[in-house]
Formats: structure tokens, sequence, C-alpha cells
């Protein structure tokens, strides 16, 4: 048991932590009463770029690949992709007023259409056999682990076995909790998604607060892609291997009730769910490892009617999550 | 000092119908000249023949013609099953999930039953099978938000997996032959719950369908006391309480009568198409449906030329990716972007902007 849980829980936490990106990035957005349903597409957005950067980057200088710029330069442009999704939902929502959740339907249709687009363009360019890109050399420098960590053992292997970006993203989530919950930036942003209106006469700036919000948080969630690409598949783009995940990291602002700290050990647990089937002795019988591929989606549903039965006053979804705001309305 | 913002933004009265359907229109054709030159940069053809190439992929052929409309009639029976519930404000995103049920419930009949009953029964049955089924992937969310208020959004968009999860299980369990995770074509020989032809036409029955369905959400929305309160409740709650209207049975009536006519569309889907069963029969359309539902304003004849709009964009994208060597996600590139204008258009039907005018600088 022991030994399995070793083995199993390093998986567990790999396969969360595009989640837990997306989870924190989302949250952020919705805390702001944007209810950005573009997610699936942001986080396939960042995804490609960050593989477009590194593919470019790799065949221009070959094999003396410079460590800083072979990982700046796939994080700049997933940053920046995945900005430029942000900025379309909050250009269509927050300045137009125009529907969050059609808006958020459009840009998760366009954003994986531009992820299997580029995707499927770059595998032509370099010619290869199989439907995928590999860039193993910049993944290499995307996982670079804890020197000694090795040595550790059990211990080592669960808690400092990671590449950078998982702490980083265990980082954000306590940072994104910490500015939520304790700074007046986080009280002005949670007023702007509880209240709108009553934010304006206070004299807070909701248009910049939203703004900032959903393109703070759409980065964040692109990060999610890009870790995806360079640190759970080792630097491997395949056209929708990416799947749902986005719409589970969805789930997972629900599960963790809108708090980005909760999302650490949320998002290990949907990652252990998802990959649960297959440690799930079930023989021939394979239909049966389909069932638990719902365990993740059904405890979201779970959660949702418990906080709605409860009915809570802390544990709610923003008061106007979804809702554009117009001051000359009433 | 008094400081006048640049530009001002109020509210407009509902403009006259030719006037908001100007706007649209530049705004498609905007939208369009754009993909244009998107295409254009990436193909080097010239633009004349890129649109050419669009047309030719709905109506190059009799048989394109006749796909397209499939499609097109698939598409806005999906769109009209989520129509009643949007009035409403009940965001239903399973549309997918509950498709799919429907395609489950009539592929059971047809592999349980098919051959041993009359077809008639067969057909009857698959069609009962898909409704109910689709009423109770439904009516779960519709129950909850009813009683407990609970997240219709979130609530529909976690049904759509556990749907696709569960007809992935039966897909393994009906492979056909063992092992090849597919289901196959059901019934291929005896052809037992297969919808009739009409004309020499596959199709016919499917466009009928969607041709009845149309005028009978018409009607439904606009003519029968259940329509009128789906607006009073989607309007307002309280209004709705005050005067009489039971909140809870319409939402839960309602939803249910959205996730009927989804279960609807998995019959059409297994019946008169595919005659299979897989994870992707609803191939997006439950989101796609949500935009095109939308985007005609919940009225059931201009979504008729909504969901045009985005069928005969997909299949125009299919027929450049396949003529130009492009990859196929372009169409999805191309659908995202008009989506996006015809969703910004909006802005300038509801919305005036007024810019700071001379005499008020010199006040300030």
């Amino acid at each position: 048991m022991f030994n399995f849980l070793v083995q199993f829980i390093p998986r567990a936490v790999v396969q969360g932590v595009p989640l837990m990106y997306g989870c924190v990035g989302e949250t952020i957005t919705e805390k702001s009463g944007n209810l950005n349903l573009g997610t699936p597409g942001i986080m396939y957005v960042g995804g490609i770029c960050g593989v477009i950067g590194a593919f470019f980057y790799e065949n221009a200088v070959g094999n003396n690949m410079n460590p800083f710029l072979g990982v700046f330069i796939p994080l700049m442009c997933t940053l920046i992709g995945s900005l430029l999704m942000g900025l379309i939902y909050s250009f269509l929502t927050v300045t137009l007023r125009a529907n969050q959740n059609v808006t958020g339907l459009a840009l998760t249709t366009f954003g994986i259409g531009i992820g299997n687009f580029f995707g499927g363009s770059l595998i032509k360019i370099s010619g290869a056999d199989v439907p995928s890109i590999v860039l193993s050399r910049t993944s290499k420098l995307f996982s670079a682990t804890i020197p000694g960590a090795s040595k550790l053992g059990a211990i080592g292997e669960v808690l400092f076995s990671y590449s950078t970006m998982v702490y980083v993203a265990i980082l954000f989530a306590i940072l994104a909790a910490l500015i939520i919950s304790k700074t007046r930036v986080g009280l002005n942003l949670r007023s702007v998604g509880e209240s709108p209106a009553t934010a304006d006469a206070a004299g807070i700036n909701v248009e910049k607060y939203k703004y900032f919000a959903t393109c703070i948080g759409a980065m964040v969630s692109g990060l999610g892609g890009l870790f995806y690409v360079m640190g759970y598949a080792s630097g491997i783009w395949s056209n929708d291997a990416f799947g749902d995940r986005g719409w589970l990291a969805l789930a997972l602002v629900i599960f963790t009730i809108w708090r980005p700290g909760h999302s650490i050990w949320a998002s290990i647990i949907f990652g252990g769910l998802f990959i649960l089937h297959n440690y799930i002795p079930t023989g021939v019988n394979l239909a049966n490892k389909e069932l638990y591929k719902i365990i993740p989606y059904l405890a979201t549903i779970i959660i949702l009617i418990i906080t709605s039965v409860r009915n809570k006053r802390e544990n709610q979804p923003p008061e106007s999550l979804g809702l554009s705001y117009f001051r000359e309305d009433r | 000092m008094n400081k006048v913002p640049l530009i001002h933004i109020t509210r407009r009265k509902e403009l006259p119908w030719y006037r908001s359907w100007a706007v649209r229109v530049i705004a498609v054709v905007v939208a369009l000249i754009l993909c244009g030159v998107i295409t254009l940069l990436l193909v080097k053809e010239n633009p004349i023949s890129i649109y050419a190439t669009m047309i030719k992929g709905n109506f190059g052929t009799t048989k394109k013609v006749w796909n397209m409309l499939e499609e097109l009639a698939i598409m806005l029976c999906t769109s009209l099953a989520l129509a009643p519930a949007f009035r409403m404000k009940f965001w239903n995103l399973g549309g997918d999930g509950q498709v799919l049920m429907g395609c489950l419930g009539s592929a059971a009949v047809m592999i349980l039953l098919g051959g041993k009953l009359p077809n008639i029964v067969v057909v009857l049955l698959m069609l009962v099978a898909a409704i109910v089924a689709g009423t109770i992937w439904a009516g779960i969310p519709g129950f909850f938000k009813a009683r407990f208020n609970t997240n219709e959004t979130l609530f529909t968009l976690m049904m759509n997996y556990i749907a696709t999860q569960i007809v992935a299980f039966f897909v393994v369990v009906w492979e056909n032959p063992k092992g090849s995770s597919n289901v196959g074509i059901i019934n291929q020989a005896s052809r037992a719950g297969w919808l009739p032809t009409i004309f020499n036409q596959k199709y016919m029955i499917i466009i009928i369908v969607a041709v009845l369905l149309t005028a009978a959400i018409y009607v439904y929305m606009k003519y029968t006391k259940h329509g009128y309160e789906i607006s009073v409740v989607g309007e307002s709650e309280s209004t709705a309480k005050y005067i009489g209207i039971k909140v809870r049975k319409v939402i839960l009536r309602t939803a249910a009568l959205s996730g009927a006519i989804c279960g609807l569309v998995g019959f059409l889907l297994v019946g008169g198409v595919s005659h299979t069963l897989t994870t992707s029969l609803s191939a997006g359309r439950g989101f796609t449906g949500v935009m095109v539902a939308w985007l005609g304003k919940f009225n059931p004849f201009f979504m008729i030329l909504t969901s045009f709009i985005l069928v005969f964009l997909d299949k125009g994208a299919k027929e450049i990716t396949t003529i130009f060597g492009l990859n196929d996600s372009f169409g999805s590139i191309l659908t995202g972007l008009i989506l996006f204008f015809i969703i910004g258009c909006e802005f300038f039907l509801n919305y005036q902007i007024s810019f700071r005018k001379k005499q008020n600088k010199e006040v300030a």
C-alpha cells in the first residue's frame, strides 16, 4: 500500500497541476463576477502558444539552447496568448456587455480551434510520421527538479520530486487566496463580484477590476496548458490530447467553493480521480473503467447540491456571477 | 472642476427591426471579410475563390445539399430544445448530455428489441426511450434549481460528462465485433429501428420533424399559457410569484421539456442519421445550440437563420480545409471569429454612444 501511494501520489499531483492553474485562474476571474466559460479554450491557447515559441526557438538554435531563453520564450508566448484571450472575453463582456455564457462558449470554440489548427500546422511543418510535435529539449528545461530530492526516499518522491512549475502553481494558489481574503485589492475585487453597483458607489472602478481579474485569471489558466505540454506530457503536443481538463478545472472552482487555497489539495484529489481508473483492477471488464471516470464530475455535482441546500452565505458563488454590469441600469 | 467623460453610453430604446437586422448583417459581413483575409493569408488564393469554395461546400452537389439540410435540421432542433429554458433564464448547457442520453435510449431499444418486435413498435419505443432519457437528464438539474436554487449552468455542464462516460460504458458493453471498442452500424442487415425514407430521401423525415418543431415551439412560446409563464419567470421571479405563477413548477416543467426535445434529437441522430452509438454523436451541438438560440433572440424563425449561418460556415470551412489542405480545426477558428462579431454587435443594438460635445468642453 505504502509503495503504491508513493507511486500514485506523484502522478496524481502531475495530473492535478494543470487543473490547479485553471482553477486558480478561473476563481480570480469569477471573483470579479465574470463566469468565463472560455477557460478550456484559453488553456488550449496557452498550451499551443508555448509550443509554438518552443518549436521555433528549438529549430532556430539547434542543440546549443540557452536554458534561460528556452524557458523564457515559451513562457512569454503562453502569457501573451492567454492574455489576448482574456482581453477578447473582457472586451466583449465588460465593455460591450455581451452575454457571458455565450461569449465564453464562443471563446472555447475559438481557442480549441486555434490550438488544434496551429498544432496540426506545426506537425505538418516538422514532417513527423506520428501526429504530434516532440519538444523534449524544452520539456527537459521545464522539468528541472530540486537537486538531491531523489536521495530522500519516499518523502523526497512525494514532496520534492516535481518540476518548478508545480511549486509555482501552489505558490499562485496561496498568493491568490491571501490577496483575495486579506488585502484591500481582494476586498474590492470581491465586492465587484458580489454587488458591482455597491462597489461602484463606493468609488471602485468596476470595469478596471473586471478587466484585470479576467486577464490575470486567463494568464494563470494559460500556464496550466503550458504545464500540461511541458511538464506532464514531456513536451509532446498532439491535437485534442488536453481533452476536457478545462471543464474539469471549472468544476474544481465549484468543488473548492471559490477558495483558491483549497484548490491545492482538491486539484490533487481530482488528478488522482482522473487517473484512478488506471489503477483499479478491472481485469478484462473494460466497461467499468469508463464508469470510474464519472467520479470527479459526480463529486462536483454533489458539492454543488450540498452548498445550495445548506445555503450558507460564505459558501455561495459570487452574487453577480454571470451578469454584466451597466451603471445606468436599475 | 467638472469632468465630462469623453464617451457617454446610454441604453437605447428598441430599434426598429430593419435597423437592428442591418447592424447584424453588417457584423456578419465584416466578420466574413475578416475570415476571407485570414484564409487569404494562409492559402494565398484569390478571395473570390475562397468564398466560392465555401458555397460549393454547402451547395456543390445534391448530396451536399441534403447533408447540409440534415445538419441544419439537427442544429435547429437542438437549439429549439434549449430556447424555452433560456427564455426563462435557465442556462441549460447540458444539451450535449441530454442529446447523448437520447441517443443511448434509442440505441438501447434498437439493440435489445430490434427484430424481436414489429419495426413500427421498435421505432415508437426508441422515441419514448429517447424522450424519457433526455427528460430525466434535464429534469435532475431542473429539480434542484427549482427546489434549492442550485446553479444550473454548472450542474448541466457536469451532467454532460457523466452522460459521456455512461455512453462510453455502454459502447464497451455492446461493442460489435468484440474488442473493437465500437458499436458499429446497428441492425445493418435488418434495418430494424431505422427511420423510414420518404420520397427516397433518407433525411426527409428529419427535415419534416424540424419544420414541425419550429412551428410548435413558436406557438408554444407565443400563444400558450406555458409560454407566457416562461417569459414572466425569465423577466422577474418576484413578479411571477406575485401574479400567482408557481415558479418551481414552471422551472421544472420547462427544464424537462428542454431535455425531452434534446432526447428527440438523440432519437433522430441514432435512428435517422448515424445508426450507431458513439460518445461524440452530439458533436458539441449542445454548446453551439446555446449560441444559435441566443443569437436568434429565442425566436424560432430567426433561429433558422442563425443555425444556417453556423452550419454554412462549418461546412464551408470543411470544404476549404480539404481543398486547400488546411487543418480541420480551421472551421472552429472562423466560427469563433464570426461569433465574436455577432455577439459584439448586440452592444450597438442595446446601447447608444454619444461623444463629449464641444460646448461641454468649454464649461470644463
